[in-house]
Parts: structure tokens; sequence; C-alpha cells
């Protein structure tokens, strides 16, 4: 059991129109996903875009209304409470934090970085300026900034650095969970490295667990324990990175994985053989993966570690 | 699209009925009627007194609602106690001619602003840039009833160029040549004041967008096919960047039927603004009711044309 | 009879961009060949110069606070001397673009038959009904279905893939013997990704036309390239054939590089490898010397050269600097 239980999540947006503007439809943008966040794990979160992952770690911090299914956290209910300053769920708004893809408008502008870092600090706990500071300064540190950045304004930092920010920001309060999306899509390489170390390093020292929202499989391979594959709102795919990675089961997953452009250019004709193979896989047995309305299945457990959604036998599935 | 049109045009009907409530309300509320104004220490009380009761101003309010939208509905706002003519009679005249300024301005306005704003924003930071923006903060920060009034007494007084009041001379026949042409002789002033007036934001913003225009990536596009770079700014910059222009031409529609108060009122010109004044001076109250109700009616009109123009111009605007 | 000239030449081209008054190259000192049939990447970080160059090549850039030397030879030509006119029969003629961001490259008011149709417009005598079979087949060629529908449609209803495609039509629409693609994948999804590079291969072995091809992703170089230029801080660095470049880097910023891309994790401490400082802004670029040295402080000032230029120390790998030879990571041994 993890300290974070989502159960059957599902957020749904209708589609309106008619003479009437009323709900003709609805998007299923997550439609009944389950996870189980236990702590100083990271899991990843892969899927195209359109695939419902930043809908999954928006609604988990209530950035999006839950339509239903439940967040369960430490035993308490707290779906669609996130944002709620109700004592009761004080607890949650403060344990998971967010991280966003583009650092330059997640920071307020007109805010010095000191009072970026402080804001969660004030709103959770009672320091002195003293101890306040103090804390920005470690917090920084372990970022790998100076005390000086504390009064400059977001603009006056590289978006390598903005970002570190962000995740300096994320771990002031002390949280249990960082929900991480797409955190250095937009990084170049060598500035991503950097971030994705003191992610690895902050995890060490806290003991904290990564949400890690990416279209990127190397980076999320590179983070993650777990890994969940999505598409069209629902996990074809989910286990530990290594099984996923080394023995992929849905079709899906397996398109993915082809198409990584690896690194070394002798194996192309190999790779290209692959891609197609899969892809002709995917034309003759794309009804083995998805049910006539196009719809993932249900997870199932191919072993402990390994759960993927193909047919279930009963309706004729292998 | 029609669709949409339609279900619009029947969610307009509850909102000109709470806009019809509001009207005669709030006509009820101002101070005296139009009797007021004849009372005099010799005036008999009972003769006032009648002409009220003719008029049906001691009815509940509830009756003379219901009757006065029920006339309304028919095209009758009765009669203008100043001007003795039927409302709709004495608006429809005063409307030709409101129109036909608004209009007149409407074509200057974009006559004068597009160029500029092209030119502006094509070679922005250059000298013709520079006194573009100079031109936009001086009719920016001039109040139009203080440009009008230089106009009036520079081109109309001073120099003697143009009539000075009146939207054509009242010796001429009607619907002879020198009427028409007397009455565009009178146009020019204030529609040459109404449209330095208008260009002002049409300009700026044309300007800064086409200035975000050309850096983007479509116009890379149409310079890396080789297209010349005339045919770059009209065909693909001009388009995009008149985008957020075009959607507010419904609301300058609304504005051709509302007129505008100072010019008409300082160019004495016999237009909506003009008569809306007048009538509220006069507590003509049928013609003031009939006004804000026309140009509530004109607003909603406008709001939806605006709505239509952009799907129109914009393919990925659809409204269904 | 005369030697075989290649396809494009790019000699001592340098860009220079106007900050506040002063002149700052962008490229600099940047030689270049590019032959038929071959694909040349050209790899490097944000600010190093890759985009600058391409724009460069095929002239658009902004002519007040721009200043461009050197040569771009094409048939005989210097295109750097063309004026306007003669430079827009160059383009999208003999040179076709792709850029990164395909619903930013295409005007969002036009239909697809409209922005293709208007390249030929300007470069071929067609008349209207042949222009149109001809949008209609390019549409066909990059793999798009029902082109007579997709024709009539705007940017905005198609997908990212699609629209992607439609740009690389555009840049076909004229047989180029050139085509620079400028980041033509980075906005898309994975899967999307390895359809559009298998397209950009089989359209390149139909026509065997050169590509310039600009990336910051080495998984896309390595998939797709012939040859590679690494460029940092507006100089190549290091030009190799695919295959050497990856199996035998020289340059530290070429090892750096490859050393920082997202691996599986060997064990608890495995750390990817992070360059020392950060990519020096335009105006802060180091006159003299090697622009690499002040993030590899630990090798020795004397390794490198007091005036860094590009050595050949195999047939067609290139290297810049001397520091390379006695270069090695931080905190391992000099081997």
């Amino acid at each position: 059991m993890g300290f974070i239980e989502v159960k059957d999540l599902k957020v749904h947006y209708p589609i309106r129109g008619g003479l009437l503007n009323t709900i003709q439809d609805y998007v299923y943008a997550v439609d009944g996903i389950n996870l189980s966040i236990e702590s100083g794990k990271t899991y990843g979160l892969v899927g195209e875009s359109g695939s419902g992952k930043t809908t999954i770690g928006k609604s988990i911090i209530g950035l999006e209304e839950i339509t239903s299914g439940n967040v369960i956290y430490e035993g308490v209910d707290v779906t669609n409470k996130a944002r709620s300053r109700r004592g009761q769920y004080r607890d949650y708004n403060r344990d998971v934090q967010m991280i966003f893809q583009d650092s330059t408008s997640a920071l307020n502008p007109k805010k010095r970085i000191i009072d970026v870092i402080a804001e969660p600090m004030r709103n959770f706990f009672n320091y002195t300026p003293q101890e306040e500071k103090k804390r920005i300064i470690e917090l920084l540190e372990i970022v790998g900034l100076n005390e000086e950045a504390m009064y400059k304004y977001p603009h006056e930092f590289s978006g390598g650095q903005r970002q570190r920010i962000g995740v300096a920001r994320a771990v002031a309060s002390n949280p249990k969970l960082i929900i991480a999306d797409e955190p250095t899509s937009a990084l170049d390489l060598s500035v991503q490295a950097q971030v994705l170390n003191f992610m690895r390093n902050i995890q060490t020292e806290y003991g904290l667990s990564y949400l890690f929202i990416s279209h990127d499989l190397g980076v999320v391979q590179h983070m993650s324990d777990y890994i969940a594959i999505m598409h069209r709102g629902r996990f074809v795919e989910q286990g530990t990175s290594r099984e996923i990675y080394k023995n992929p089961q849905h079709i899906y997953t397996k398109r993915l994985l082809s198409a990584i452009p690896e690194m070394d250019p002798t194996i192309r004709k190999e790779l290209k053989a692959e891609r197609e193979r899969v892809e002709k896989e995917y034309q003759e047995f794309e009804d083995q993966y998805y049910d006539e309305n196009g719809r993932v299945y249900d997870l199932r457990p191919l072993n402990d570690n390994h759960y993927v959604a193909l047919k279930p036998a009963e309706e004729g599935g292998k | 699209m029609w669709k949409t049109v339609l279900r619009r045009v029947l969610l307009m009907i509850p909102q000109i009925f709470i806009l019809s409530i509001l009207v005669f309300a709030v006509a009820q509320f101002m101070p005296g009627d139009p009797f007021t104004g004849l009372i005099t220490p010799e005036t008999d009380p009972i003769v006032i007194e009648n002409l009220r009761e003719q008029a049906g101003l001691n009815d509940p309010l509830p009756i003379q609602y219901f009757r006065w939208l029920g006339n309304a509905l028919q095209g009758d706002f009765g009669t203008s106690y100043t001007y003795k003519v039927p409302v709709s009679v004495l608006i429809g005249q005063r409307a030709q001619n409101t129109i036909l300024l608004s209009l007149v301005s409407l074509v200057l306005t974009y006559a004068i602003a597009l160029p500029l704003g092209m030119l502006a924003g094509r070679y922005n930071d250059s000298f013709m840039d520079k006194a573009v923006i100079v031109y936009n903060y001086v009719s920016y920060a001039i109040p139009t009833f203080v440009l009008a009034l230089l106009m009036l007494w520079f081109f109309g007084y001073t120099l003697g160029w143009f009539p000075t009041n009146g939207s054509v001379e009242v010796t001429l026949q009607s619907g002879s040549f020198e009427y028409y042409m007397s009455r565009a002789y009178h146009l020019i002033l204030p529609s040459v004041t109404y449209a330095i007036l208008g260009t002002t934001s049409i300009i700026q913003y044309l300007r800064s967008e086409v200035i975000d225009a050309k850096t983007q990536d479509y116009v890379k596009t149409a310079r890396s096919k080789g297209v010349p770079e005339k045919v770059v700014y009209n065909r693909h910059i001009f388009r995009n960047s008149f985008l957020p222009i075009a959607s507010t031409l419904g609301y300058q529609i609304t504005g051709l039927i509302g007129g505008s108060v100072f010019i008409e009122q300082i160019f004495a010109y016999q237009g909506m603004g003009q008569l809306f004044i007048q009538s509220i001076n006069s507590r003509d109250y049928s013609v003031i009711t009939a006004l804000v109700l026309l140009f509530g009616i004109a607003t909603l009109v406008g709001t939806l044309l605006s709505d239509i123009i952009m799907s129109i111009v914009d393919p990925r605007i659809r409204i269904d | 009879m005369a030697v075989e000239r290649p396809l494009l030449e790019i000699n001592h081209l340098e860009t220079a961009f106007r900050v506040t008054d002063d002149y700052y190259n962008a490229v600099d000192d940047v030689s270049l060949t590019l032959e038929n049939n071959e694909i040349l990447a050209i790899v490097g970080e944000s600010g190093s110069g890759k985009s600058t160059l391409a724009t460069s090549i095929i002239g658009l850039h902004d002519p007040n606070n721009t200043q461009i030397k050197g040569e771009v030879i094409y048939k005989d030509i210097n295109l750097l001397d063309l004026n306007e006119t003669l430079y827009n029969k160059i383009r999208g003629n003999d040179i076709g673009m792709i850029f990164q961001d395909p619903l930013g490259s295409l005007n969002p008011l036009m239909t697809i038959h409209d922005q293709i149709e208007e390249t030929l417009v300007y470069h071929s005598d067609m008349d209207d009904k042949q222009r149109t079979n001809r949008v209609e087949q390019l549409l066909d060629q990059v793999g798009i279905p029902n082109p007579k529908r997709v024709m009539q449609q705007y940017p905005h209803e198609l997908s990212g893939g699609m629209r992607q495609r439609v740009v690389i039509a555009i840049a076909l629409a004229n047989k180029p013997p050139i085509i620079i693609a400028d980041e033509p994948t980075t906005a898309l999804d994975v899967t999307i990704q390895a359809q559009i590079l298998d397209l950009m291969n089989d359209i390149q072995d139909e026509t065997g036309s050169g590509i310039i091809l600009i990336t910051h992703d080495l998984g896309v170089v390595a998939q797709t390239a012939d040859r590679v230029a690494v460029m940092y801080a507006g100089q190549i660095v290091e030009e190799a054939t695919v295959e050497e470049l990856f199996g035998n880097p020289k340059h530290p910023y070429t090892r750096s590089l490859l050393n920082s891309v997202p691996h599986e994790l060997e064990d608890e401490n495995d750390e990817l490898h992070v360059i020392q400082g950060t990519v020096p802004s335009l105006q802060n670029l180091p006159r003299r010397g090697c622009r690499f040295a002040p993030r590899i402080p630990w090798i020795p000032a004397e390794t490198h050269e007091e005036d860094p230029v590009l050595h050949e120390i195999s047939p067609g790998h290139k290297v810049r600097c001397t520091c390379w030879q006695h270069f090695h990571f931080e905190g391992e041994e000099e081997q």
C-alpha cells in the first residue's frame, strides 16, 4: 500500500452543442486509472500528446476537477480537496507539490526568488524570518545556486536555473510527493542532465517520491522505478521500469519503444526493420489490443511487477 | 453556424425584455414629466392634471409599461412631446444622417489607419514609424470636443472652407444634385474629426500585430518559398494582423446607430447623438426610451455580428 | 575537365548580429560542404548558432541588424552576392526549407492547397490546373491520405504529424536539389518523429537531393545523418561521418554531450555527466583561444591552441583545438 492511492480516477470533459447548448458527449481525458505511490520511489508516466498524462498530474494536485474515482492520502479521502483551506486537508496540500514544464511562466515575474521559495513555507510553517532565510539558502545550495540568487528576479536566470528554482520551491514545504510535468522538455541536453541529477539527489536526501510525467522515454527510463504507459486516457501497460523496457507486451508500448532513435548509427537497418515489423503487427492485430470502441482493455497481471491491458481470454484474447 | 445564430437570437429575446423593463423604470424615475415645463404660476393645475390623465400618465405603472411595450412592438413609440411627430418618424430621419456620417467616418478611419499601421509595423523604429507614433499619441490624448472645436474654429470659421452647422443647406430642393453635394459637403468636417479619433486604436493594434506577425514562422516559410516581400506583407502578414481588428467591426456597427454625442452636438449635425441629448434636456420620455432601447438592441446585435464576422474571416473559429 | 564542385559550398561564413551598438558573430568562420544525396547533420545546443547558419544560407535575416561575410557557393555563384529578386528565384526553387513547429510554420488563414501552390506560382509556368494536380501529387508523395480533401482544409484541422508532412510537401514542391530542415521533428511525438524521419530518408532516396538537418537530438542524428558537424558557440568543433562521430568522438564537447544523454541506471550512484558552467552569451564569447576551455578548467591551459583551428585527424574527421588529445573527464585519469 502506498501513502497515496489513486483509485479508478476519471476526468471527463463535456462537449456541448446543439440548439440549447446541452451536453452531447464527453472527452474521456482520463478514464479509470489506478496508481499506488510509495515513498522514495519514482513513477514514470509516459504517453504522447493528448494521452491524458498531464491531466492525471493536475487532477491529483487539484488543478483539474475529478469526475469520479478517489485520491486517498494516508487513509483520508482527498478527492477534489487539494485546494481546500480546511485543516484536515492541510497535510495533503503541504505534502504534494508540482514542477511545471515552462519555468518562465510558472514563476511570478514580479517576485524575487526569496519570495518565490518562501511562499510555500509561509503557508505551512511558522518560521521566523531568520529561520526562513536559513532554510532558503539551504534549498538554493541543494539545487546548486548561491545566496545571491535570493534577491534576483526570475528573468535574471537561465532556463535551467529557473527550473532548478522551481525544484527548490517544490521542495520548500518538505513534500512527500512531487509531481513533475515534463520538467526538462524545454532544456538543452547538458542542462537537462543537471536538473535530473539534482532531482535524484534531493530524492535520496529527503526520501520523497516523484510522479514523473514525460513523453521522453529515455528520460523516464533514467528516472523511474515504475512506469505506466498511457494511451487514450488509460494505462496500456504498467510495471517496473526494467519489465516495461525489456519485456513490452502491449502493441502501443512496442510502437513507442521501437520509435526511439537510438544513439547508435550502426543499427539503423535493424531498428527500421523492427519498426516496420511492429507497425505490421499493429495493423494486423489492433483488435487484440483495443475493444470495438477503440478503448484500451483493463489491466491484467502478467507477473507481480508487470500489468498489461490485453483482450480478456473470455472475449477471445490470447 | 446558423443554428448558433438562431440560438443567440432567441437568447436575445429575454435580454431585450429585461432591458425594456429597465429602460421604462429609469424613465419613470427621472424627475418631472413632459408637462412640467408648461407649468407657470398662471397655469391652472387642473389643466395640467387633465393633460396627464389624457396621456395615461396616471395609470398604474404595469399598465403603462405593457401599453408602451405593446405599441413599441408594432413600431409605435408614441409621439415626441417636443417635436409633436411620431418618435419612429423622428428617429428615422435622424438615423439616416447618423448612419451616413458614421459610414463615411468608418471608411475614412480605415483608409487612414490601415496604411499607417502597416507601414509603421513594417518599418518599425524608423523615422516614419516614430512620426506615426507621435500622430497616435496626439490623437489619443486630445479629447473629442477639443478636436471638434479646433476643427470647427480653424476650417469652419477662420478659413471658412466648410459649413459650420447642419447636415444640409436648408434652402435646397431635396433630391436635387445640389442637395446631395451639399450633404456631402456638410459631412466632411465632422467625419474627418470622427476618423482622426477612430484611427488611434486601429493603428496601434495593427502596428503591434504586424511587428508580431513578421517574426512568425509562417512568414519565414513564405519567404523561404521565394515569395516577394511585397506579397509576403500583403498576403500573409496583413491578413493575419487584421484579424483582431476585424473582430471589433461588429461593435463599430453598433456605433453607427449610436452616433457621437459630442461631434453631432458641436457640429450641430442632426443625428441620433444630438437627438439623445436634446430629448434628455427636454425630458422627452418617449424619445429617450425608444433610443435607449434601440442602442441596447444595437449592442446585442453588434456582439453577434462580431462573432459572425470572426467566424467568417478566421477559419479556426467556427461557431456551432 | 574542371574538378567537380560540391552541391553547396560554405566558405568562412560569418553571421553577426547587432546587440546594442556592436556586432557579434553568432556564426563564426564556418566552412562546410554538402554533396548530392547526402544528409549532413548540424548538431548543437541552443545558442550554438546552428539555426542562424540555416537562415544565413537561405538569406532570411534582417539586414538592418545582421552582417554576413564569407561565401555560400551554389552552381558557381555566391548566393550572398545576390539581390532580393535573384535570391527569391533560389529560395523554394533550389533550396527548400522545413521549419520546426508544424503549426507555426503554416499560415492559419490559408488552405493547404493555397500554401503549397504559392511556391509553384513563383517557380514554375504551370497553369492553375497543373498546379492543383501537382499539389495533390505532392500530398500523396508525403503520405497524406485523401489529398483531394486535405487540400481544401486549413492547418488547424490537421494533426501535428500531418502538418509537418504538408511543410515537407511545400519544401519539395519544386524538386529542389537542396533541402534545409531546421529541427523538423522536435515538436512531434516519438512515433510521428520516426515516421517523418523515414519519410525524409525515402524522399532522399527518390530525389537524390542533399539535406542539411539541423537538430539538437543526437538520437535523430545517429539514425538519419551521413555526416555530422557539431557546433559550439558559433564554431564547428568537430566534423566526421556519423559512424566515426558516435564510435570515436574526439572533441571534449562532443564527448561531454554524449555522456549527458539519459540512460538506464546502472546503480544508485550513477549520475549523468554535467558540463560545468553555462554556454556564454553572444556578447561574452571568448574572442581568443579555445571557446570550450572555460567549461573544462581541469584541463591544463597549455594544451589548448592559441588560435584554435580545425585539424583533420583522419580522412574526413576534423577536430578544433588540440585540447582533445589531453582531455579526460573530471576525476578520471588522463589516458
